[in-house]
């Protein structure tokens, strides 16, 4: 049996299971053994469900025998915790949640299940998925593996991390604004978010609903590719699904880039980010050219207008979408003489800072006499956002760019000043304004020994396009991943 | 006071619940009377993450309303979140239609205050939305039930069309009827399924403007919304005529004071702040999805009515009252196949039929006896084969033994002697018996016909025929 | 000081809207931060959107219809087993005035 199972690749893993050289027990065991050797360390799960986790195991290890186990089964996958789980506390790193338990399973971790995949626990984010740090949550910061006194980025930092740190082999995220790309960048793994509409919402506790997307973390784009084919599809529970197929995007894997078109917008190229992280992803592109693609400049005017419209559109969706946090049905309440001080109360306990400064600026933009000023307004810039999209795409077939300016920061740096916070998002924001898939994938170190992630940015639907170009970045092999420092 | 010099300028806003099997946006029940928090789930409970699903019988009956009311259907139209804080609104926001509704314009005609002329109340939109759950007052604490939490419901909202509390009520009746003739609604007000705000101002008659209006909620009797109006019109010119200003705010309706007052909560001022609902898309109502709901529309009530007073000659009266209910007008025309006498059945039904109905509060299908026994019965009244009270006491009795029309009256022995040999026999022996009263008669007496009339009648066990009677009676006592 | 783009008593406008009790030290930070980013979004203001229409989603147009059936079976329980409060099957509440 290969030793330190937990190092393994789900497609290594998922091989080594149906041959039965490894059991589903041992490697969740193996994981297990790791959360708790490093949790004190990084922080990156709220509840870890060990006995939930062995016991899937066991049964995946019954269906393993039969020979038509899916590709996840028996596969150890850490699950943010804002998807609900039914029977598994949910707190979406909030106070006002922090007791919930649903009744209910969102779609995908229902198609995970079914999947024979092991869920070892539940992963630590940014308060509602607010920020871009994993600073904001109510069980405290998940930090880096990579250097401890940094971030692990945001929001799902818990989910980035716990694939760095090899605690699982894959896990689940959700993007809004960046919040798989940039913590995927942080911590150095692979990070999709698809294309809108492509994966079901159902039962992920929504931030902002018309932005929020599911995708997967993994150790390789490979992996990303056979979770997200399970993600993905047509769902009767969410109308904003798409009922396209879902191709399989493993097969789209040729390693062959020849002719490919890769735009390179100037405006992703700006000045203030780190030297490293420009230098880094250019030689990504050189190393395309090499093998045959085809670098394009290409222009996206309103890219700087990207987060203003975004932190308009989000907080006002995430001020309907936390509204039915009111201590009624479910969470905390604190108790009160009348209903409105009950809401007053529970919602000023229950949420923390950035929550409430995100309610107030969204309820804001909604509000008699600025709607049109403010929400009205974003919604429109929104729409030049992906006319700019739209055109660059009859240039190129795909876009690639920094994740973020920076490696990750250290912890509390951007704390106090939540508008530098706000502008880590700069890359990535645009690409949720418009719908559109977007990955991190490793691509370089920085002189602290941080990992640079590299995004690639496609039409509408275009998985397969980045799955294959991001392998093939990865064959190149000139880019190689370096140990955690935990 | 000079009322007189002032007239009421009043719109409707009525919420009726929608006649499906399931919620707007889940797959729970919506039957009435379930035990508490029994028909929820994740959705309609607004617990985390969960998201809505549109059911499309909910937009069948829109469109269905929005035709028989003459609507414009929009091929495009958008969800909004309404947001507002209360315990029985799980989200923290309602899912409604705000600027882009699923019906625009239209109107309602109301059957005519006898000049023959219909008068018509314009329809600014109806749109679809979800109906929240109940918060029932307890001693001490509210408790809620979210059973009712998205039920579909139909906003069907009217221009400042009427001008009196009659208006209202007919125009509250119009809109029942025809919602219940296209199978959308029950219409039935006592269980909340159909609920009127009412939006009331008053202005000094011949003025085009409008005066400040005040809200009334809580209105769920055709007798309360025309209670309220009268009462709210009064209190509206009073304080004009004092030289005050009306106040705009939301009043409740006190049935058991009789008077409105202003609600008294601590709610904030309303700022719902909509915007579309991100979790639905944009609605797309297909031209041919339209086209097949409107070949499958009933004849409606307006139609109904001038088709009465064309063809069967039926009063303006007579048609409103018999085509108020679709099952009414339909029972209506099921009794009178084969009979001459339309006008007389029409009374039939609006007396005794109704009369029953009403009595019973059931439904007509289950309160009388079905409509081609009604129609039987009145057959046997035109061929004189039962008298009039005869009818009445042998529909009485169908109704208490469900039996026909036929076996009814052989079995009361209600039918009328129409025979002349016995008509006959019967007159000889009266007129033997009374011979000073013949000698009387013929002697110019002639208002004891009557007598010997009301003789034969009692021998006959009042069962002859009248006409019969006096015919023979005519001739015998001529001598 | 620049220009203020939000007063503290529209900071506590948007906190009853909001349904959030805040402390006044809440409330002056708020304002500080809503402040800063209302001048942040005013950059939107430098492009002319007269002509474009608002996007207010991305994905595909026409919401999908379900059919009318009942497909959940009556589980009180469990939708009652995370309430704060109840009493029988209900949630129990203060009471409430109207």
């Amino acid at each position: 049996m290969p030793s330190e199972l937990n190092k393994l690749t789900i497609a290594e893993a998922s091989t080594l299971l149906r041959k039965g050289e490894i059991t589903a027990l041992q490697l969740a065991r193996d994981c297990l053994d790791r959360i708790q050797a490093i949790e004190p360390k990084l922080n990156a799960f709220i509840t870890v469900c060990e006995k939930e986790a062995l016991e899937q195991a066991h049964a995946a290890d019954r269906r393993l025998k039969s020979n038509e186990a899916p590709a996840l089964c028996g596969i150890p996958l850490g699950i943010k915790d804002i998807y609900a789980t039914r029977g598994v506390r949910t707190t979406c790193a909030s106070r006002i949640l922090g007791n919930f338990v649903p009744p209910f399973d969102a779609t995908v971790v229902e198609r995970l299940r079914a999947a024979g995949a092991v869920f070892v626990g539940k992963t630590n984010l940014d308060e509602f998925a607010m920020g871009s740090s994993t600073e904001n949550s109510a069980f405290g910061a998940t930090l880096n593996p990579h250097d401890t006194e940094r971030v692990a980025g945001g929001s799902s930092g818990g989910s980035a991390a716990a694939v760095a740190a090899n605690e699982c082999l894959g896990s689940l995220g959700t993007d809004t604004g960046g919040s798989i790309r940039e913590p995927a960048s942080f911590c150095g793994v692979v990070g999709m978010k698809p294309t809108y509409s492509r994966v079901s919402r159902y039962g992920v506790i929504a931030y902002a609903s018309s932005l929020d997307q599911v995708g997967p973390f993994a150790k390789s784009v490979r992996d990303a590719a056979i979770i997200l084919r399970t993600l993905a599809g047509k769902d009767p529970r969410d109308s904003t699904c798409s009922a396209r197929a879902v191709p399989d995007y493993e097969r789209a894997l040729t390693g062959d880039v020849k002719g490919l078109r890769i735009g390179v917008p100037k405006e992703y190229f700006v000045e203030g980010m780190q030297p490293e992280v420009e230098k880094s992803v250019r030689a990504a592109i050189k190393i395309y050219e090499s093998l045959g693609a085809k670098a394009v400049d290409v222009s996206m005017p309103h890219t700087g207008y990207a987060i203003a419209a975004y932190y308009l559109v989000a907080t006002a969706e995430a001020s309907a979408n936390l509204a039915r946090y009111d201590g009624i049905r479910y969470g905390l309440r604190i108790d009160a003489e009348d209903h409105i001080d009950l809401y007053n109360l529970t919602r000023a306990e229950g949420f923390g800072a950035e929550v409430k400064r995100r309610i107030m600026l969204g309820t804001f933009a909604l509000s008699a006499g600025y709607y049109d000023a403010y929400y009205l307004k974003s919604q429109k810039v929104r729409t030049l956002i992906r006319r700019d999209f739209e055109r660059a795409f009859e240039k190129c077939d795909l876009i690639v760019t920094p994740v973020a300016p920076t490696t990750a920061f250290k912890l509390g740096e951007k704390m106090n000043d939540p508008l530098t916070m706000y502008l880590s998002d700069i890359f990535t924001i645009s690409v949720n304004l418009a719908g559109l898939p977007g990955m991190s994938i490793p691509c370089g170190y920085d002189e602290k020994n941080l990992p640079i992630g590299m995004q690639l940015i496609g039409p509408p639907f275009s998985e397969e396009t980045i799955f294959r170009a991001g392998d093939a970045f990865e064959r190149a092999g000139s880019f190689k991943p370096r140990p955690t420092a935990v | 006071m000079n009322t007189e010099a002032y007239e009421a300028v009043i719109g409707l806003e009525v919420h009726t619940h929608l006649l499906t099997k399931s919620k707007l946006f889940c797959g729970c029940s919506t039957t009435f009377g379930a035990g508490p928090n029994e028909n929820v789930c994740p959705v309609c409970m607004g617990m985390p993450g969960v998201l809505p699903v549109l059911n499309r019988r909910v937009v069948e009956l829109a469109i269905r309303t929005g035709l028989a009311t003459h609507c414009t259907i929009a091929p495009h139209s958008i969800f909004d979140r309404k947001s507002y804080f209360y315990p029985d609104l799980p989200k923290g926001y309602q899912i409604s239609q705000y600027e882009t509704p699923i019906c625009k314009g239209g109107y309602i005609d109301l059957p005519s205050n006898g000049d023959g002329q219909p008068r018509r109340v314009r329809l600014t939109r109806i749109h679809i939305e979800e109906d929240a759950g109940k918060n029932i007052h307890a001693a001490g604490a509210s408790l809620v039930d979210f059973n009712r939490s998205g039920v579909p419901l139909i906003e069907i909202v009217s221009e400042p069309d009427l001008r009196s509390s009659a208006d209202a009520g007919a125009y509250l009746r119009q809109l029942r009827a025809i919602l219940r003739y296209v199978d959308a609604s029950d219409g039935k007000m006592e269980e909340g399924s159909f609920r009127c705000d009412c939006n009331v101002s008053v202005r000094k008659r011949g003025s085009q403007e409008f005066g400040t209006r005040t809200e009334i909620k809580n209105l769920n009797s055709f007798r309360f919304v025309e209670n309220a109006i009268d009462h709210e019109v009064a209190r509206q010119v009073e304080i004009i005529e004092a030289g005050g200003r009306v106040l705009q705010e939301t009043h409740l309706w006190d049935p058991a004071r009789n008077e409105t007052r202003p609600m008294r909560s601590k709610e904030y001022a309303n700022d719902y702040r909509y915007f579309p609902e991100p979790d639905l898309p944009p609605l797309i109502v297909a031209p041919e999805m339209v086209e097949s709901i409107r070949a499958t529309m009933p004849e409606l009530p307006a139609d109904r009515r001038a088709r009465y007073i064309r063809e069967l000659a039926l009063t303006d009266y007579e048609a409103g009252v018999l085509t108020a209910d679709r099952d009414v007008a339909d029972y209506f025309e099921a009794a009178i196949p084969g009979l001459k006498n339309r006008k007389s059945a029409a009374n039939w039904v609006m007396t005794e039929v109704l009369r029953v109905v009403h009595e019973s509060g059931k439904s007509i299908g289950e309160a009388v006896p079905p409509a081609s026994e009604i129609g039987a019965l009145l057959r046997m009244i035109e061929e004189q084969k039962i008298s009039l009270n005869a009818a009445k006491m042998a529909f009485a009795a169908m109704v208490k033994s469900g039996k026909g029309a036929e076996a009814t009256v052989a079995e009361l022995g209600l039918a009328q002697v129409s025979d002349e040999a016995a008509i006959a026999a019967a007159c000889e022996k009266i007129i033997a018996a009374e011979p000073a009263k013949l000698a009387e008669y013929r002697g110019g007496r002639d208002k004891l016909f009557g007598f010997f009339v009301g003789q034969v009648m009692k021998a006959m066990g009042g069962k002859a025929n009248p006409k019969v009677i006096n015919d023979i009676l005519k001739q015998k006592l001529a001598g | 000081m620049a220009e203020t783009r939000i007063t503290l008593e529209q900071v506590r406008h948007v906190a009853r809207l909001a349904r959030l009790q805040l402390s006044s030290s809440e409330e002056e930070s708020l304002r500080g931060d809503m402040d800063e980013m209302l001048a942040y979004v005013d950059k939107l203001n430098e492009l002319d959107t007269t002509d474009v229409p608002p996007t207010a989603q991305v994905g595909e147009a026409g919401t999908p219809m379900r059919e009318d059936d009942v497909t959940n079976a009556p589980v009180a329980e469990e939708m009652l087993a995370n309430a704060p409060s109840r009493e029988r099957n209900y949630f129990k509440v203060p009471k409430i005035i109207e």
